[in-house]
Parts: C-alpha cells; sequence; structure tokens
C-alpha cells in the first residue's frame, strides 16, 4: 500500500475518532477544542483533495473565529468552571 | 504530585485561579432554588401523563417519517458519476475551457464565484452583513436595556482585564500580528491569481483582529477601529460591490462590451471586477468577523 493511501486512512479515522470525542465529552470547553482539531484535520484532507480554497477558509474560520466564539458564548453562559455566580 | 500538577492543569484549563483574590468586589446575585413540589403536582395529574405519553408518541412517529421520506429521496438520486448527471453537463465544461478568456482570471474558482455566480457571492455576504445586525439587536449594549448592577459588572471585568495584562502575550503577538495581516492582504489581492479570495483572506484579517483585541484590550482597540469604522468600512463595501455589479450586469448581459479591461491573465491588475470585489468582500467578512467576536464577548464594537 503506498504512503499517501495510508496517510489518507490515518487522518480520516482521526477525524471520526474527533467528530465522536466532541459529541460525546462532558466538559464543554474540551468539546470545543476537539472540535477545533477536527477542523485542523479537516484542514489537511482538503488540501489532499485539491481545493486549496477551500482548506484556507477552514483553517481560518473552523479552527479559528468558530472555536474563539464558543469559548466566549461559553464563558458568557457561565458554562464554564470558574466562572459561576456562586 | 502527578496527580495533583494533573488536576492543577484541568483547573487552568478550565480558567479557574483560585489563588488569585482580585481587590474588586463582585456583585453576587443568588437565585432562589426552584420549588420542586408544585412541579410534581403538575406532573403528576392524569391530563399532564397523558399528554407526555402522547407527546413521546408523536415525537417518534414524526422522526420515523421524516427518515422514511429522506431514504426515499436519497434511493432516488441519480447514481454517482454516471454521465447524465446535471453536475457533468455543459456548464462547467464551459467554465473550465472559456473561464479564462472571458473573466480574464488564472485561478477559475475566483472567476466562477466573482464573476459568472457574482449574486450568488453578494446573497452570501449580505447574509454576513444581516447575520451582524441581528447580534447587534440581540447583544447590544444600551442605556435603555442594562442596569447599574451590570453595569458595574462589566465595568469591573474591563478593569481585571487592564489589571492582568500579559507582556510575554502582548510582545508576541506585535511580532505575529503583521504577519497574519499581511498574509490576509496577500490572500484577498492575490485571489485571482492563486488560491484564496476574499473570503478566506477576509477571515484570515478577522482573526488577527481578535488576537489584537483579545491581547490589548478593547481600549487599544477603539483607538483605531470603533463602531464608527465597522458601519462606514461594512456599508461601503456593500454598497461599493452591489453598484459594481449592478453595472457589470446591466451593461455586460449575453457578452456586451463593458469598457472594464480584463488585463493580461497572470498580472495582478487584471480580470476585470474580480480584485476589487474581492476587496470588497475581504473588508466586509473581516469586520464581521471581528463583530461578532465583539459583541459575543463585550456587547459592544
Amino acid at each position: 500500500m503506498p504512503i499517501q493511501v495510508i496517510f489518507e486512512f490515518l487522518l480520516i479515522i482521526s477525524l471520526i475518532i474527533c467528530a465522536v470525542f466532541a459529541l460525546t465529552s462532558k466538559r464543554l470547553l474540551a468539546a470545543v477544542v476537539i472540535y477545533m482539531a477536527y477542523s485542523l484535520v479537516m484542514t489537511v484532507i482538503w488540501v489532499l483533495l485539491q481545493s486549496p480554497d477551500l482548506a484556507i477558509t477552514e483553517a481560518a474560520v473552523g479552527a479559528g473565529v468558530t472555536g474563539i466564539l464558543f469559548a466566549v458564548t461559553l464563558k458568557k453562559i457561565h458554562a464554564l468552571k470558574g466562572t459561576k455566580d456562586e | 504530585m502527578a496527580s495533583k500538577k494533573h488536576s492543577r492543569f484541568i483547573d487552568w484549563v478550565n480558567g479557574d485561579t483560585a489563588e488569585k483574590v482580585h481587590e474588586y468586589k463582585f456583585i453576587q446575585k443568588t437565585v432562589p432554588p426552584h420549588s420542586e413540589q408544585a412541579h410534581d403536582e403538575v406532573i403528576s395529574t392524569r391530563k399532564a401523563r397523558l399528554f407526555n405519553i402522547s407527546y413521546e408518541i408523536s415525537a417518534v412517529l414524526v422522526c420515523v417519517i421524516l427518515v422514511a421520506v429522506l431514504l426515499f429521496t436519497v434511493f432516488n438520486l441519480p447514481l454517482f458519476g454516471s454521465a447524465g448527471n446535471p453536475a457533468s453537463n455543459e456548464v462547467a465544461e464551459r467554465y473550465l475551457e472559456k473561464g479564462l478568456e472571458e473573466t480574464g482570471a488564472v485561478n477559475a474558482v475566483a472567476g466562477m464565484i466573482l464573476d459568472y455566480r457574482a449574486f450568488d457571492t453578494f446573497g452570501e455576504s449580505s447574509v454576513l452583513f444581516i447575520a451582524v445586525g441581528c447580534v447587534m439587536i440581540l447583544l447590544m449594549r444600551d442605556k435603555n436595556n442594562i442596569s447599574a448592577t451590570e453595569d458595574s459588572l462589566e465595568e469591573n471585568e474591563r478593569l481585571i482585564e487592564i489589571e492582568t495584562n500579559d507582556p510575554i502575550l502582548q510582545k508576541i503577538v506585535l511580532l505575529i500580528v503583521p504577519c497574519i495581516f499581511l498574509f490576509g492582504i496577500y490572500v484577498i489581492l492575490n485571489g485571482h491569481l492563486s488560491p484564496g479570495g476574499g473570503f478566506s483572506g477576509g477571515a484570515i484579517m478577522g482573526a488577527g483582529l481578535i488576537l489584537f483585541a483579545v491581547s490589548f484590550g478593547i481600549d487599544a482597540m477603539q483607538s483605531f477601529f470603533s463602531i464608527k469604522t465597522f458601519k462606514a468600512i461594512t456599508t461601503t463595501a456593500l454598497m461599493c460591490y452591489a453598484t459594481l455589479k449592478a453595472y457589470s450586469f446591466f451593461m455586460g448581459a449575453n457578452g456586451l462590451e463593458t469598457g472594464i479591461p480584463l488585463g493580461t491573465p497572470g498580472a495582478i491588475l487584471s480580470s476585470g471586477l474580480i480584485l476589487v470585489l474581492d476587496i470588497c468582500v475581504g473588508l466586509i467578512v473581516a469586520c464581521t468577523m471581528y463583530g461578532f467576536y465583539s459583541l459575543f464577548a463585550r456587547g459592544d464594537i
């Protein structure tokens, strides 16, 4: 098996693992970080699928801005530990 | 020892720094516990139980019907890769074969989304504009919708933010942010020649703005990017896009002469309107990304 096929299989398996763990993670901040990792893996897959346009956008939006917005929202609704009104 | 270190790390990830005691007074709200007895009484009545059962049954029924309809549709779709599909008709062929001479863009994707389908991209930019408008309506702080308690809480948070400025973070951000902006501008200006374009470049620049705002605080940010700049940039870029594309659709449909030179393919000043439209889309996206962050975090820009 050529090395690129093995690499693609590894990427897809890690993508599925990231997707499952982002859903099942109990801690919300960890779920957001896992989702950002999912976006990074997806970026590499877009490059392998020869669409660099989408790869740039995925890296900037999926791994950057969306994660920040999720984290800010979690802080705003007091879902992070240490930001609760007690 | 190791486990203690581990739990401290988890606390740090969760943002829990109990050691640090701020001298500012936090105003605490106490929420009265729900009266569970009244809740139980409502549930235990017979009518409510009947309603609950029928609710669950109907929910399952709706799900099954939805799944059945979707599966039926999926099985009736044309086969993947067959020659008669709508995806493999003459439109894609024409885009690839005549795109370079008709739009002047070396990057076929840019030629497609900013020339052949420019109204699509205009719709997407408008969607972003409307989205940031809706977030403004919901989250913008105003004299009318904020109480004195909330106001003082925000002020406390701002003072803490100023106090906890991190010099290491600020130095590194000062090194990184110009590179991020340079890359974003390159991606926007080179959109018709290389992968990228308005949306990706704008997202990169927006991420750079957010990074700067996170590390330097609101005051440094507002010295060059206030709500007035935000409004001016987004509305001007959107109107500019609409005007330019309306002109080219009105005057240049069906191969009429528009008077806009296409230039030599591959040069930076080429491909007609695509460069200007890229800049417009990039400005809108960058402002929108920063606007989202700022409104989510502070309720202000």
